[in-house]
């Protein structure tokens, strides 16, 4: 257990001192939202309606963003062949590095949400289920993405390739996600979609390590 | 005939329907069948300009066990 | 190889019968839908593509597992050689799918879940092709691709189920009458006998693309020894 929290922090200190991490994040989620109404037109009806959605479709954007760093760094610098002999199984590596991961990206991203749904003109019905299902929902994106970071660990310039491959597998996030909040604020109540988001999170905390550590063993061959 | 093709109207409809399933079909025969025929002759020229029985003895010996086995097994 | 090197002319041979005798009961013996009319016949070429394309990501799974577990190379370049087929029948289920959509529905698009799942599963297929192409030995390739099918065949229905669930809430009455049952007899025999001739279909490409694979292969390890000298 101490492993894995000296790891977590470990990432986090190196996401912060690279200065880059939340910052650029925050930063690419506000771009996009941006955008938004800049393609679609200022209408505020319209705006509204569609807030959650593209509040989700950025944040997923966004958490996506910094995914090929999660293992790349330290595949390159050929700490992660040291943490692969630590006495800690790689499984756990992995989940203490999605959590860190989650730290610096989802929970921001989490955080920020209800301000960017403002920004569009969002029900404010919405804005805490927006977060929380955003809370459930972003482990599960860093989750699932950890795969595809190290499937594509040796590639060279994987970045496009990681999101063809992760993009595909995030879409029952999104949509839940989506349902979640949009059914809260009609009043339909949101609680089975926070219900098959938890059973999504649980799910991938599970099964996502297994695959992300065989990737990383073969790639370490 | 001509009443056959118009496909009660649909013509627009039905043939691009069929057309695109038969390129998709023609398209995976040919490339299959084109890269099989390459590789064969690369690997035809790769045995004949190499003394065949120290060549294969080495590949034997050395070669990763898939192509030895998936040979033999398929 | 040599045993499948003899079926091979016979399972061509058959594929082009079952075709020739499909398109011919489907395009002039089975009678114009009293609904659909003629575009019925899209019917013929769009089933057995949507069928195939979810059964060759199946056996893709299934030959997935037993190279990951058993470490089976044959398996491992099954796997590898039906991918193409696979997103080749995907897109032909979708493209059918629009030209049948366009006449019945008015729209050569709904986001209807059927669709919307099987556009997912397309994206599968690109990825996965993707991932072997991206990574230059073979046999960590074949690893990686494996965990990556496995991956996707966990996630698949998960999708479906998804968004199935996101069709209900959002879709209007807009959206089709499910043809499954209402399906007779004299529509029914061609669709079957193109599912036949599919399904004979991929098992011939299929084999003239393992057999590519395996001389690839060993071409890659003869110029290995090559230049090592």
């Amino acid at each position: 257990m101490t492993g894995f929290m000296d790891l977590v922090r470990r990432d986090i200190r190196l996401a912060m001192r690279q200065g880059s991490g939340i910052y650029w994040t925050l930063m690419f989620f506000l771009l996009t939202i941006t955008l938004f109404p800049l393609g679609v037109g200022p209408e505020q009806a319209i705006l509204g309606r569609i807030a959650t959605g593209v509040v989700w479709v950025a944040a997923l954007l966004a958490a996506m963003l910094s995914l090929d760093r999660l293992f790349q760094a330290d595949y390159e610098d050929g700490s992660l062949e040291l943490l692969a002999l630590a006495p800690v199984p790689m499984e756990i590596i992995v989940l203490a590095k999605c959590t860190a991961h989650w730290i610096t990206t989802g929970l921001p991203l989490a955080i920020a949400a209800p301000f960017m749904g403002m920004m569009l003109n969002m029900d404010p019905a919405g804005f805490l289920i927006l977060t929380g299902t955003m809370l459930l929902g972003t482990p599960v994106l860093s989750l699932i993405g950890g795969i595809g970071a190290a499937l594509t660990v040796g590639v060279r310039r994987g970045g496009v390739l990681l999101s063809l491959l992760v993009l595909p597998l995030y879409v029952p996030t999104l949509i839940f996600g989506v349902i979640a909040v949009d059914e809260g604020v009609n009043g339909l109540g949101a609680q089975p979609h926070i219900m098959l988001l938890s059973a999504m999170l649980l799910g991938a905390i599970a099964l996502a390590p297994w695959a992300s550590a065989a990737a990383l063993r073969l790639n370490m061959e | 005939m001509a009443t056959y093709f118009e496909m009660g109207g649909y013509a627009w409809f039905v043939w691009p329907a069929y057309a695109f399933s038969a390129a998709i079909m023609v398209g995976l025969v040919v490339t299959s069948l084109t890269a099989l025929r390459r590789d064969r002759k690369i690997l035809d020229a790769l045995e004949a300009a190499n003394p065949r029985r120290a060549m294969r003895r080495e590949a034997a010996a050395a070669a990763t066990a898939n192509s030895e086995e998936a040979t033999s097994d398929a | 190889m040599r045993v499948s090197g003899a079926f091979l002319p016979w399972l061509a041979a058959i594929t082009a019968a079952l075709l020739a005798w499909g398109l011919y009961d489907g395009l002039l013996v089975a009678p114009p839908d009293y609904q659909q009319g003629e575009t019925v016949r899209i019917m013929y070429v769009h089933v057995p593509s949507a069928y195939l394309s979810m059964m060759i990501f199946g056996t893709m799974a299934f030959a997935s597992a037993v190279a990951l577990i058993w470490r089976h190379p044959v398996a491992d370049i099954a796997a590898k050689a039906s991918a193409p087929i696979g997103a080749g029948m995907t897109a032909a289920a979708l493209a059918t799918g629009m030209l049948w959509g366009q006449p019945m529905w008015g729209t050569f698009w709904v986001w209807d879940a059927r669709l919307t799942s099987m556009l997912l599963l397309f994206f599968i297929y690109l990825g996965y092709m993707a991932l072997w192409a991206a990574i230059d030995d073979p046999e960590r390739a074949g690893k990686a691709a494996a965990i990556l099918a496995l991956v996707g065949s966990v996630n698949l229905p998960i999708i479906h189920f998804s968004v199935e669930w996101w069709n209900t809430l959002h879709q209007g009455p807009s959206v089709l009458v499910s043809g499954g049952s209402t399906i007779e007899g004299p529509f029914l025999r061609p669709m079957f006998i193109m599912i036949g001739a599919y399904t004979v279909f991929y098992f011939t490409v299929l084999i003239w693309r393992m057999h590519q694979e395996i001389i690839a292969r060993r071409i890659r390890s003869l110029r290995l020894l090559q230049a090592q000298g």
